[in-house]
């Protein structure tokens, strides 16, 4: 059965990757709503795209959901209250390096949400876009990517694939595990409302083959009454890394490459993070707009794993405080998983819309650098086909004319390169550095 | 918690396999073809080996102390280029000689040009033909691992045993003259066998140079069998034409590497005065990596040639 149903529907398998162990350890952990905490600061740049000019002054009373920050740029969305009190505050905060401006927002404890939200009336097209753009939602698999403007691709694109990725293939992350299981009407739902508005032909719901309780409960969306045409699928990818970005996920489901500096509307496909489509629902449901985020705590150094429910703006430390501290030698604490994440330098930084993990690492025994001995392991491991070790070997000569040849805009930073060397080499990191020396050079 | 947290790039875990582990698993692998030379051929066979190791041990340890470098000897890529130099040698070469090739492999061919990772030969190939040229009469002077006997062939041990001289199964288990390391086809495979299974080489060059080799001889009514079997094509083709530095990256590019090596190689064997053919081959292999990586190098996913 398993193997007719691997021929009727062939996964192209992506190039490279790395065979990463998984660490779901939390995979089993219900979601635990934090309080929310005394104080949040709410960033005004969470998205991609210009950020949010304040829409309250210092001293204004908001509520949960209340609008805080909007702009009027195509490319933006707008920030809500994740709590109800008043605003102490409008500045920039310095999070340890990073300086972002801030809503200061003093808690009352009562989170009484604003009275204007109300459930949505959604019939059109339109009114999903609007309905996308006023939620504030992003794309939640860590992009960012305001999802009312991927949802409104441009007229000459025909989408006929709808691709929701359930993938999760960093480690230790397991929060789209556990909204697939634990919000899985609301996915049904957003998914058959996605599909029906848009006019797209065809689902494809992608999940990495090691979560065999969430792809059980995924198949049921493809059972439902309104897929008669047996248009929605569930596609059971290799639990291989980076199978869950965006490039690797579309060439899985359709077979399609995205070329370089195209949007997949381009090859007509939209991809959405699964917990994405979850808050639109909620949204449209209940006017709730994002407001707070699912997200796994976990790593080496965390004592007691979550997975926990937490107001968009609250401090890390908080956070790390709620699930029981942490281990004395913690050396990293990562926005995100291990791969791609990206540290913090104080935990005063705060959770955002597209923080979907905080990993907590312990001090690793050092692994010595040695020089590249070039055994092509991070060439058969990139899954864009590159060459990490002879951009390495340009950079390090000073040949920056040859990093446009190398293709390194290709590089999407996933990191494998890094991981699977055996010398230590800091490849990815020698990646951004290329990427971001052609960038300044086109300037 | 400490007070100042860690910042770097991601990503924030590695694997634990380092280049130590890789050449510790070169060297096992080699190790039973090493062992079964020394029974066959005797103390001297098992002086020969630990003199080019330890040779090309110091010699790098030298090198780093002369030049105030790192000390680079833990990661065990002189050990290889010392064992594989040593494995060879016939065991009638003079214990001087050894000291010499491994010398020359070190210094000159590995960290001349750059140390690790930089050579753009194989080190153990390279001192191998130089001490050939220099010392032709010790090097091609191969006893009889029974009767001990120096077998005056100067001519290739392949060939040499083409008719009749030795059976098949001997061939195949290792029981003809040669090489200290490179007359247990058998041995030499289950090394082979190893380094696949720890996924340190790819498949692909071993099998293409042999397979050329085969098809060659088949063509042009060779014996197969014994031409597989004999000299140091083994040895060469799974241990020193995978060397990582010295191969291409693409897996086209090491289908024609492979293909190149057993061609020039048949050539040497059939048609050439040279006593083998396997050396020269990677040799001259190795010089055509650089172009090799570029003729054969991939496309970036989605690659769309620019509209004009």
């Amino acid at each position: 059965m398993k193997y007719a149903e691997s021929i009727l529907h062939p996964v192209k398998h992506i190039h490279g990757g790395a065979m990463l162990e998984h660490y779901k350890n939390t995979a089993d952990f219900e979601t635990v709503t934090m309080p929310s905490p005394d104080t949040v600061y709410i960033p005004l740049s969470q998205h991609i795209g210009a950020p949010c000019e304040p829409r309250v002054s210092v001293g204004d009373q908001v509520f949960v959901g209340t609008v805080i920050g909007d702009s009027d740029a195509a490319v933006s969305a707008p920030i809500h209250s994740s709590v109800s009190g008043t605003v102490k505050e409008i500045a920039d905060k310095d999070f340890g390096g990073r300086t972002v401006k801030c809503i200061v927002i003093e808690s009352d404890g009562k989170d009484t949400p604003d009275i204007t939200l109300a459930k949505k009336q959604v019939n059109t097209a339109e009114d999903l876009i609007k309905a996308a753009r006023d939620c504030g939602l992003v794309g939640l698999g860590g992009a960012g990517f305001p999802t009312h403007i991927k949802l409104n691709p441009s007229p000459n694109c025909r989408i006929d694939t709808l691709i929701i990725n359930c993938a999760e293939c960093e480690p230790y992350i397991t929060s789209d595990y556990r909204e697939s299981i634990e919000n899985f009407g609301g996915i049904i739902e957003g998914v058959y409302l996605i599909k029906r508005l848009l006019r797209i032909k065809k689902v494809v719901i992608c999940i990495e083959r090691n979560k065999p309780k969430a792809i059980e409960k995924l198949m049921l969306v493809a059972a439902d009454h309104r897929d008669a045409d047996d248009s929605v699928k569930v596609m059971q990818l290799p639990d291989k890394y980076p199978q869950g970005a965006e490039k690797t996920i579309i060439y899985s489901a359709t077979g399609r490459k995205l070329p370089l500096g195209k949007l997949p509307s381009d090859i007509g496909c939209i991809v959405m993070n699964i917990t994405s489509v979850g808050t639109l629902y909620k949204y449209i449901s209940t006017g709730m707009p994002l407001v707070e985020k699912r997200i796994t705590v976990d790593g080496t150094a965390v004592r007691r794993p979550k997975n926990l429910l937490v107001k968009i703006g609250t401090p890390i430390k908080d956070v790390l405080e709620f699930v029981g501290g942490i281990h004395e030698k913690a050396e990293k604490v990562i926005a995100g998983g291990p791969m791609m994440g990206s540290c913090v330098v104080s935990t005063s930084a705060v959770v955002e819309k597209r923080t979907n993990a905080i990993t907590v690492m312990k001090e690793q025994k050092k692994k010595p650098q040695t020089p590249c001995i070039r055994c092509g392991r991070c060439a058969s491991a990139c899954p864009m086909n590159l060459y990490p070790a002879n951009v390495e070997a340009a950079l390090n000569s000073g040949l920056y004319e040859r990093f446009e040849n190398l293709n390194v805009n290709y590089c999407m930073e996933c990191g494998c390169c890094s991981f699977v060397c055996p010398a230590a080499r800091p490849l990815t990191q020698v990646m951004r550095v290329a990427k971001q020396s052609l960038r300044r050079n086109k300037k | 918690m400490r007070d100042i947290l860690t910042v770097s790039s991601s990503p924030h875990i590695k694997t634990s396999e380092n280049t130590r582990d890789i050449m510790a698993d070169v060297l096992i692998a080699l190790t039973p073809a090493a062992i079964f030379g020394c029974l066959l051929f005797g103390i001297k066979a098992a002086i020969l080996l630990a003199v080019s190791v330890v040779t090309a041990i110091v010699a790098e340890l030298l090198w780093d102390l002369l030049l105030k470098k790192p000390i680079s000897i833990g990661d065990c890529s002189a050990a290889v280029t010392g064992l594989l130099l040593g494995m060879n040698l016939s065991v009638k070469t003079p214990v001087f000689v050894a000291v010499i090739g491994s010398a020359v492999a070190i210094i000159v061919v590995k960290q001349m040009f750059g140390g690790l990772g930089h050579n753009f030969v194989n080190p153990a190939i390279a001192a191998r033909i130089v001490l050939l040229v220099s010392f032709p009469k010790a090097m091609s002077s191969f006893a009889d691992p029974f009767t001990q006997n120096i077998s005056a062939v100067t001519s290739a041990t392949p060939l040499a045993l083409e008719k009749g001289a030795t059976s098949l199964k001997n061939l195949f288990f290792g029981l003809h003259a040669g090489c200290i390391g490179e007359t247990s086809a058998f041995l030499l495979l289950i090394g082979f066998g190893y380094l696949l299974i720890r996924k340190v080489v790819s498949p692909i060059i071993p099998l293409s140079f042999i397979g050329t080799v085969a098809v060659l001889n088949l063509f042009f009514g060779g014996d197969v069998l014994a031409q597989i079997l004999s000299g140091g094509l083994m040895l060469g083709a799974i241990f020193m034409a995978t060397d990582y530095t010295t191969s291409p990256t693409d897996k086209w590019g090491k289908l024609i590497f492979g293909i190149g090596c057993g061609a020039i190689t048949f050539i040497i064997r059939k048609f050439g005065a040279l006593p083998e053919g396997v050396s020269y081959s990677i040799i001259l292999m190795n010089i055509l990596v650089p172009h090799i990586n570029k003729l054969t190098a991939s496309r970036p996913f989605g690659y769309r040639k620019a509209a004009k």
